[in-house]
Parts: C-alpha cells; structure tokens; sequence
C-alpha cells in the first residue's frame, strides 16, 4: 500500500533504514533513534501530513527496551507508513514536536505512561496521571493493583507566565498614540472552566487567561478519569477487552466495539463473515447517528439554543430502544464479537430501524428549521473557532472536524473496510474549518448514515453470523454440550482466550469523531501484549487552547462543543 | 381608590394621614402578594411553555392536572433549603443583594394601573418612576456579583450591568413617542388616551410607534436578562452568573424577582402599547383588570416563546445590538412619530 513511501525511504537513507516488514499489510520501518527526526522530515515533505499516533512498547527483556512506533499517513497519496525507533532505558528520543504538532500530546503520553524521555520537547510534563503520579503505569513492571493517592491539583498558569502574557498584550498594542492602557499582570484573572464546568460534558479542564472577556492565553489538563484502560487490557484476554471498549467513548460505543473486533481481527487474519460485517456496519452507522446527535444537540445546548436539544435527544433516545432491544443495554452495547457478532439482530429489526430513520429526518429537519438561517446562530459559530486545513492535519485531526475544513477523507471511503465499498455515499466537507462547519458537516453526515444503512439492510446477506473457526468464535451450544471437541474449544476459549498469533496488526476505522484505532500487539498468550488506542479527540484536544486563544469566554464554549471531546476515550 | 379612602375617612372616621398610611399599607400588601402568586404561576407557565416547545409535558404529577402544583412545592422545597453564606462573601453585601433585585421591580409594580382608577400610586411622573426604580435591580446585581466573591459571579454582573444599563436607553427611548402623544408621563392618561378598540392602541396609531414597540420588546428582554439576552447567568459559560454562590430563599428572591420583573416589563408593554384595559373591542370594556391581566400574560408567553426559540447572542454582539443599532433606531422612531404626528394633526 504504500511501498512508493518505503522506496523513496530507502533511497534517501539507505542502511540506516534497520529493517522493513510489513506485519498484516502495515508497512513500517526501523531506524535508529538519532536518524528519526530525518526520516519524519523526509516523510513529512514526501506527503506524509499527519502523525496519527506514537505508540509505545515495552520489552523489559530487551536491551533496547522501548519500542516506539510512530503512525504516519499521507493523505494526498492516500498512504500509511509506520517508523519504528527501539530505544534503551532512559535513552532520550528526539522530539518530533517540530515536525508535527500532533506528536506534543502523544509523547507526553509516552512519557507518562512509559517513562521514555523525549529530548527537544517543549513541554514534556505528564498527561494522562496526576503530576504527583510516581512511576510509570504502561512499564509491564508497574504492577497493575498498585494505586496511588494524588489530590493537589495542578495550577496551570505561574505569576511569571501571568505577568508574560501581559507583556505580550501590551506588545500587540503598536500604535503608539492608541490610549489603550498598559496592561498590568493584576488586570488579568485566570478562571477554570472544567474539570466540573456546564459545558464541559465531562470531567476536562482548561486553565483561560483573561483580559475581561477576551482569552489570552489557555492550558488544557485532561486525565481526569483516565483508568488506564490499556494496562487493563493487558490483565484480560482478547475477548475479555470489548465490554471495556464499550467506555471509552461512550456515545458510540458499537463503533468502538466493531473496530476493536476488526483490529484483533486483522491482528490474527481472520475477516468477519459477509453478514456480520453488514449487521456491523448498520450498527455502526446508527452508532454514528447518535454521537452526532449528542455532538450537535449539547454543541447548541452550549449556545443556548436549548429546545433543539429534545428535537435531537428525543430521535437519539429512540434509536437507543432498538438498540437496547437489539443487545440488552443503551450505552454499554458490548454487541460485537472476534470473528462475528454476540448473536443475530431480533425479528422486525429491519422495519423498526426504518421508523426510526423516518423520525430522525423529522427532528433533524425542526433542527434545520430553527438554525439554517437564524442570525444568532449563525453569528455566534460562522467564524469562530476556525483551523486551516494545514493545521487540522498537523494536529492530528480526523473526521467531521478535518471535513469541515474542506478536505473530502473518510476512511470508509479510502481505506474501505466491513463491506463499506459496496454502498454508495458521499463525503459531505465545510470550507471554514470553524464551528458552524463542523455542526453542519456533522447534520450531513447523519444523512449519509441513514443512506448507508438503508442499503445494507436492503441488501443484508444471509449466511453464517461467525466465523467457521472455534479457536476464534465459541461454539455453539450443542456442540458444547454434545461433543468432546466442542467442550474442549469452549474450555480454551474462555480459560485461555483467543490465541491471537505473536504479531502486530493496525486495525482501524472511521469512528464518530475521527479515526479511531487499535494498535495490537500479541505475544501468543491470548492476551493483549500491548493495545494501544488511539482515540480521534485526544489530537483535537491537544489543539484546543491554540482555537481558543484571542478569542472571547463563549466563543471558547461553542468551540468546545463541536469538537466533540468524550472524556471517556480521551482520558482512556 | 377614592372610594377606599373615602371609606376609611368617612365611615372608620381617620384622619387623612391615617387613611393615606392604611391604603399604602392594604395596596402594598396586595402587590406583594400578586407578586409572589404571580412568580408561582409563571414558573408553572414558563415549564409548561417551554415542554410545548419542546415536545415534552413538563410537570405532570404534582397536584394532579398538568402538575398545577409544582411550583408550590419547589417553593416549600427551597424554603427548607439551607442557607449557605461562602466563608470569603462580602456579609451584608451579599445577604442584602437578593433584596434590592425584589425592591426594584416590587417598586415599580406600584405605578401599573389595573382599571380605571385602580393604581397604587397615581403618580403625574408614572413611567418615568418605573423606569428610575426598576435600574435598582442592575446594583443588586453588580452587588451580589461583587459580594460572593466568586469569579464567575462577577463575570455575571459585570456582564449584567453593561447589559441592563444599556439596554435601559432603548427602553425608555421606545416609550417617548407614546409620551409624545399623550403629553403625559401618568400611566392612567396613557391608557386612557388609547381608548376606542385596537385601531386606537399605540401600537398600531403609526408606523414609527409600531417598530418602537418591537424595539421597546427586545430591549425588554435583556432587561429582565431573559435568553436570548441571559448574559448574567449564561448557564453554559458562567455556570450561573450573579447568583452562583446563593441558595435557598435568597436565591429564590432572585427567582422571584426575575419572574415578577418579566410580568412588570409585560404589563408596561401592555399599559403603553397594548391599550392597556382597553379590550379590542369597543364598547367591551365590562372587566378592565382581567383584559389588562390577559394581555400581559399573553406578553408574558411571547417572552417565553422567544426564550425557547433562539440561541444566545454573544456579550459583544449584544453591545453591538443595542448601541449601534436599536439606539438609532428608536431614535428615529422619536423623531419619526413626532413628525408624524404634526402631519396627520395629532397633536393635542
């Protein structure tokens, strides 16, 4: 896929280029740490525009004990590319925070999590544990019982940086016969919004710097319910891991579910059989539909305009009963499965979705109704929290709010995946990037959701629900029950979970908010030997306080709003 | 009134002073307890309104139909409420806020005539009296801003201030053509001067006068800092404005006067605009207090509906709303109405 990148890799460097494989069609090269910052470079001039993600892996056996993979992808080519660097114990790896915005955040983390220095970072501090947090969680010598206690919270903005950001205020005042006042450090006033603010929705925090109404200068501390899923996963077999999936982002939680079952998927080689892929992508999309439906309706909530909320929230609470009917629970839908689905979908599936499509067209329209062109709204997001195009990429941004600057790139569409190539939708972008985009670009997509799902529930496939292999999927119950063969693989199953072959597999897909992936590592035991998510608002929180910044306190809770942060998958 | 003060001179056999001090004594404890009873079926109202609007019921089950009785019991509920003080308030400050807000519109309810002859006070300055006792909400709310000592309550009055002093000139330049033509600031002359049906209210004598009562309108709602205009309490930016740190009674004062407030700027619509007890129809005029009741609570649903209607502007915007353009608009309107006047030969 994208063996040009790899090429041209090796053209320019050579034999310092350690080694390529490509572990199940992720292709991924290893250098040597001192050479990364080149080869990022390289890449980034080569199309590369976007760091996805740095995952970290730790091999306490080796002597070169961190592995750090950094996920590459070019979207004017339509590429992937992974760079592996193998680092010793507090050897400092070069920080590529120069060459992507998107690496600050993810190498705080890796720091955090794994105690890896980064040399050159400008503000290598911990991210997701409390700053008093001693160790590192993600070191598998960590042991996982071990909690700590840290209360005292952080503060975010010193006197210094306070009596800075007034110079730079007066600075920006040039004009000399402007009889502005000089700004004293006084003046200002730091306020928290979050970590327990109205518009919030969900426990993160942001530090804002005011000059009356206007923010100076903003900090974001996220980790507030961070529970450190992917050690977690680590304590819990493969199949043991979906109903956790289920809370990271808790709004869609069957995207999270079918992707997570795709990557163990992919990871061991296996594809989900044509009916299931159907049934996960309906439920996905339906998925799809309800995080929206939040995203907009709390984004207007946010701007006040409060009664659009019932006209959303009451068609979300509706698909919410089919899909509790479909798997026992609204928001905790643990519904797919390795190789397939839990079980089939109910009798009159089919009709009763249908009717629910009907009502969300009814309660978006209301929705149109009061927003397309009332000029209050229309002045409170029309340039508000805009990011070029350039920038969302360089922050790491996917989905809806990279669509909304314009850039037409959905992975269902370019890195097709469970049968999405065989419906036909399209990719609805803004122009702006700015909040108002984002909304309508979010209106759009729900659109294309419902056409998604009206076709694959007209063409849904008959045939086997689960794979034909009892080292992936549980028997069936007579088989438990009436063969030593069956009790045996049910046995295995349960006790030793899926023999996930040793590898590596990237399994990812166009969740709600973005590109929401599972770097999966196995060692061959039957349980993760690393997962690693990468969550599509953790890079597009990171580029909050720099949305924020210049702007006034409401346009910073408008912005917040559409950029759809679920702390459940951005504190993991 | 006559007849009131009559009978306590005459038949109770007072001196003037005493049957003077007996009617203000009788006609405040009545407005207070409209007031109150009003602020009781507005929330019922305003929950009602807003679950319509919002495909939804609202309260159902207390007292049985439609929850007639769920604002009595939040009431009862917030009586028993604890009283909380934040350790860092300013003291007197803070516990004297919440009643300066309920003073100032409960002053202004003095002024409203309800019928004929039937006005608290029967001032020659009516209006301008209104106008100068309601601004006493703005200091209550700078000062219970200012004494929680709290920074998003004082984001809430620092906001609040601008608006309401702001939003104050458009009001009171929306009511001036109306004076213009009555030439007079009492509020009994101004509805009697809009005697003789619908044609007659102010609201539809002119153009100017009919754009000046939809200035007079919106300026109203931020005065009664009612969404879209909630600047002061911004539930999703400021948290709860002003009144973050209160509890208890003293936040239901704010509670009370914010609901009493809605009703006084209604009633004003009402007695300038809207005919006051006059009913469409002439010749109807057989219950002047309820057709003056009607209205303002039809004014009153109207707030409501916009409320639950449109987003919320930004601070800025609102500035930018009131000083450049209701400002010059309504002046206009002043100019407009006068000039209008002289040429269709109104003028008294």
């Amino acid at each position: 896929m994208s063996q040009k990148l790899v090429d041209s890799l090796q053209r320019e460097f050579g034999t310092d280029i350690l080694a390529v494989d490509s572990p199940r069609g992720d292709e991924s090269v290893t250098v040597a740490p001192e050479r990364l910052l080149d080869v990022l470079g390289h890449l980034r001039c080569a199309g590369c525009e976007q760091l996805s993600d740095v995952v970290g892996v730790d091999h306490p056996d080796r002597a070169e004990r961190f592995e750090l993979v950094y996920l590459l992808r070019s979207y004017a080519d339509n590429e992937r590319v992974q760079v592996k660097v193998n680092v010793a114990e507090d050897a400092p790896v070069p920080s590529a925070a120069g060459v992507y915005r998107s690496a600050n955040w993810a190498e705080r983390e890796v720091y955090d999590l794994l105690g890896v220095p980064f040399s050159g970072h400008p503000d290598l501090r911990r991210l997701l544990c409390h700053h008093e947090f001693e160790g590192h969680a993600l070191r598998k010598d960590y042991p996982i019982e071990q909690g700590q206690e840290c209360a005292r919270p952080e503060k975010l903005f010193t006197d210094e940086d306070i009596a800075r950001a007034a110079e730079r205020a007066n600075d920006l005042v040039s004009d000399p016969d402007d009889v502005h006042d000089e700004l004293h450090p006084s003046d200002l006033l730091t306020v928290n919004i979050g970590p327990s603010h109205p518009a919030t929705h969900g426990a993160l925090r942001a530090e804002v710097l005011l000059d009356g109404e206007n923010i100076l200068e903003a900090r974001t501390e996220i980790g507030y319910i961070h529970r450190c899923f992917e050690k977690e996963a680590e304590d819990h077999t493969w199949a043991q891991v979906m109903p956790y999936t289920d809370r990271l982002n808790y709004c869609s939680a069957m995207l999270n579910n079918s992707i997570y079952a795709m990557a163990v998927e992919k990871t061991i080689g296996v594809e989900a059989t044509p009916r299931a892929q159907a049934i996960r992508v309906i439920v996905s999309e339906l998925s799809r539909i309800i995080d929206h439906l939040v995203c907009v309706c709390a984004n207007l909530v946010d701007i006040g305009a409060l009664t659009n909320y019932w006209y959303l929230y009451n068609v979300r609470e509706s698909i919410y009963e089919t899909l509790e009917k479909l798997c026992g629970s609204r928001l905790t839908t643990n519904y797919a499965r390795i190789g397939g689905m839990s079980h089939d979908l109910f009798d009159g599936f089919d009709a009763e979705v249908r009717t629910k499509l009907d009502e969300m067209d009814v309660g978006n329209a209301d929705v149109m109704k009061l927003i397309a062109r009332n000029r209050i709204f229309l002045d409170r997001t029309v340039d508000v929290g805009v990011i070029s195009q350039e920038d969302a990429l360089s922050w790491g941004y996917t989905g809806p709010c990279l669509r909304a600057t314009g850039l037409a790139y959905d992975l269902r569409k370019l890195a097709p995946y469970s049968g999405y190539e065989n419906y036909d939708f399209d990719i609805p972008t803004g122009t702006n990037g700015d909040t108002h985009d984002r909304i309508m670009v979010r209106m759009a997509e729900m659109v294309q959701s419902r056409s998604i799902i009206l076709q694959a529930l007209d063409k849904l496939p008959d045939g086997p629900l689960n794979i034909d292999d009892n080292s992936v999927v549980l028997p069936p119950k007579e088989s438990v029950y009436g063969s030593i063969e069956g009790v045996m693989n049910q046995f295995k199953l349960v006790y030793e979970g899926i023999q996930v072959p040793a590898g590596r597999g990237y399994g990812f897909g166009e969740g709600a908010n973005g590109e929401l992936g599972y770097y999966c590592v196995s060692d061959g035991t039957g349980h993760p030997y690393r997962l690693k998510v990468r969550p599509p608002c953790f890079p597009i929180f990171s580029s909050y306080a720099e949305l924020v910044r210049g702007g006034m306190i409401p346009d910073a809770i408008a912005t917040l709003g559409s950029l759809n942060i679920i702390a459940g998958e951005l504190d993991r | 009134m006559e007849a009131m003060y009559a009978f306590f001179m005459d038949t109770a056999g007072m001196d003037e002073m005493a049957a003077h001090i007996t009617v203000a004594v009788i006609m405040a404890t009545i407005m207070f307890i409209v007031m109150a009873l009003c602020a009781i079926i507005f929330t019922w109202m305003e929950r009602k309104v807003a679950g319509f609007l919002q495909s939804r019921y609202g309260p159902m089950r207390t007292g049985r139909w439609h929850g007639w009785a769920q604002a009595v019991a939040d009431m009862l509920k917030i009586l028993g409420k604890e009283d909380i003080i934040p350790a860092e308030a300013d003291k007197p400050y803070f516990i004297f806020a919440p009643l300066l807000v309920l003073l100032g519109s409960l002053l202004a309810w003095a002024a409203i005539p309800w019928a004929p002859g039937f006005v608290a006070a029967d001032l020659d300055l009516g209006l301008f009296y209104i106008f100068a006792v309601t601004s006493l909400v703005v200091l209550g709310i700078l000062m219970a801003g200012w004494a929680s000592n709290n920074k998003w309550a004082l984001y809430g009055a620092a906001r609040g201030a601008a608006q309401m002093v702001s939003y104050e000139i458009p009001l009171l330049l929306a009511t001036i053509p109306v004076v213009l033509y009555t030439g007079s600031l009492n509020t009994q002359d101004i509805v009697i001067a809009q005697q003789g049906g619908v044609l007659n209210w102010f609201v539809f004598r002119d153009p100017f006068l009919f754009i000046a009562f939809w200035m007079y309108f919106i300026a109203s709602i931020a005065e009664t800092n009612r969404g879209p205009f909630d600047m002061p309490e911004t539930e999703s930016e400021l948290v709860a404005g002003y009144h973050t740190e209160y509890t208890g009674m003293r936040f239901a004062f704010f509670f009370l006067a914010e609901y009493a407030n809605l009703f006084l700027v209604s009633m004003i619509a009402v007695m300038v605009f809207l005919g006051g007890w006059w009913s469409p129809i002439p010749g109807l005029d057989f219950a002047p207090a309820a057709c003056f009741v009607v209205k303002g609570v039809l004014m009153v649903f109207l707030n409501m509906w916009v409320r639950w209607t449109l987003p919320r502007v930004r601070v800025d915007q609102l500035m930018h709303l009131c000083w450049k353009v209701m400002i010059p608009v309504t002046l206009v309107c002043v100019v407009g109405a006068g000039i209008w006047m002289m040429a269709s030969g109104a003028v008294g």
